[in-house]
């Protein structure tokens, strides 16, 4: 069971990867036609900008994560039970110690960021530590350090990158239409524009507008869902102990939302930092809690 | 000519595969053995912390030297065991952990002993390695039934018979040691 919940869960996660990647270029199609007339550039400068921001995040994106979450890096003698069960997980999970942070906020909640398990980092809020036994911790650094070990780490940063980028562009046409929309230059072009050319036109805009950022955000959130239940799976395999992240989830899921959570990084946390209460499902960051622990009950 | 050729690309071949699975074997052995290392050096930083606790929480709880002697009795077994008998080691091992657990119920009627900060710290660095002794177990056993699971598999089998591997064997957890000590008074 536990096995298969795995090798099912990594091949969504490069489904999924695979998606967004299409959602990119195809943004970067869009804005290219509504730029230049031409779409094959747009690719190119989505792909190729893309390629150089993730190279910049990706040298370092431990220290980068933690700052932009407000995280204080802390050593054995400022909490040697934390510490320690890290070390734990890091010997059971056969993979270097982390680096350990802590978030100064009384929300329970915690997250694993880094490159790959020789650079990551993992945090937990200061909520957590005090909230939770350890048993629980066990369970919640279990959980992050399958997220370290599946080299969920990077794929998570991928997509605050990829998302970063489709944002970016978008947004930037919106400006671009917006401030150089009514000019003489464009009245220029609409006298040679044909009918069909200008629909076209109207449809690229559309799609970089609206569905661009919504499907890019709606993949990171279902990778990022996929990615929970793997995590809880492998925490399991980890402590050989649900009951320890069960009773966890239930504490982290009846705690307060948090109050400076970085947005772009809320999908990394154990559990949504903002505790969404929309009128819709479909932006959710993580699976619904009794869900999950549903799933590790059976395990 | 090209019937030798083909001859010797599948000798070429066959020899490749065979060096590495033979390889793949001796790794696996090599790290179950590395594993067992990692639960010995636990055992071994217990073993040096035990004096220290004994000597901490004597001067509290002056009747409960029977307890003491126990510990200390079970610390001096361990050390004499020799290091290829796991399994003794281990029996030896379980009932050091459910003692010192009595040591700790202890702990809960002497208020003093328990603001202690040095007994705080020696009651954390035990608790430490005790999970360490656990989580390193976990480790060796999952090593071993990768191990194991190589001696059974073809084509590993083959290679692992003609070199005479010895299967090797899971450390057993107690039923008594999931359980929490009861102390009564």
């Amino acid at each position: 069971m536990l096995y298969q919940q795995i090798a099912r869960n990594k091949r969504k996660t490069t489904f999924l990867l695979i998606i967004f990647i299409l959602i990119l270029a195809l943004v970067g199609a869009g804005a290219g036609y509504i730029f230049a007339n031409n779409a094959v550039v747009g690719i190119i400068w989505a792909v190729l900008g893309s390629l150089v921001y993730l190279a910049i995040v990706l040298h370092n994106p431990a220290n980068l994560v933690m700052s932009m979450n407000h995280g204080r890096e802390i050593h054995e003698q400022d909490d040697p039970e934390l510490w320690h069960i890290v070390e734990d997980m890091a010997l059971v999970a056969q993979v270097p110690m982390p680096k350990v942070y802590i978030i100064n906020d009384p929300s329970p909640n915690a997250f694993a960021t880094g490159r790959d398990p020789k650079h990551s980092a993992v945090a937990v809020t200061s909520g957590l530590r005090e909230g939770l036994n350890r048993e629980e911790l066990e369970g919640v650094l279990g959980h992050e350090f399958s997220h370290i070990r599946n080299y969920d780490i990077l794929v998570s940063t991928i997509g605050v990158v990829l998302v970063g980028v489709i944002s970016f562009i978008s947004s930037y046409a919106a400006r671009y239409v917006w401030w150089f929309g009514g000019n003489n230059k464009r009245d220029n072009d609409e006298k040679n524009m044909s009918p069909v050319e200008a629909i076209f036109k109207i449809i690229a805009v559309v799609f970089v507008f609206i569905l661009g950022p919504l499907s890019a955000s709606l993949a990171q959130m279902a990778l990022s869902r996929n990615r929970e239940y793997l995590a809880d799976a492998g925490s399991v395999e980890l402590t050989r102990n649900p009951h320890g992240l069960i009773s966890a989830l239930e504490k982290i899921s009846g705690g307060k939302p948090m109050k400076k959570a970085d947005r772009s990084s809320a999908g990394m946390y154990i559990e949504n930092p903002f505790h969404n209460q929309g009128w819709s499902h479909l932006f959710d960051t993580h699976p619904p809690t009794a869900d999950r622990i549903k799933r590790l009950e059976k395990m | 000519m090209t019937l030798m050729w083909i001859i010797i690309i599948i000798l070429i071949l066959i020899i490749g595969i065979y060096i590495g699975v033979y390889n793949g074997l001796q790794k696996s052995k090599i790290h179950a053995q590395e594993a067992w290392s990692q639960i010995d050096v636990q055992l071994k930083r217990r073993n040096d912390l035990i004096p220290n606790l004994v000597e901490t929480v004597k001067g509290y709880a002056k009747h409960e030297s029977e307890t003491f002697e126990k510990v200390v009795q079970l610390r001096n077994q361990l050390t004499q065991i020799p290091a290829s008998d796991h399994t003794e080691k281990m029996k030896v091992s379980d009932e050091l952990t459910n003692s010192l657990k009595t040591i700790f119920a202890l702990s809960e009627n002497y208020p003093n002993l328990k603001a202690n900060q040095n007994f705080l710290n020696l009651q954390e660095e035990l608790t430490n390695t005790e999970n360490k002794i656990a989580y390193s177990r976990q480790l060796y056993n999952s090593s071993v039934a990768f191990y194991d699971e190589k001696l059974v598999t073809f084509p590993s089998n083959i290679v692992a018979n003609l070199h005479h591997f010895q299967k090797m064997d899971y450390l057993e957890t107690p039923a008594t040691e999931k359980e929490v000590p009861q102390v009564k008074f």
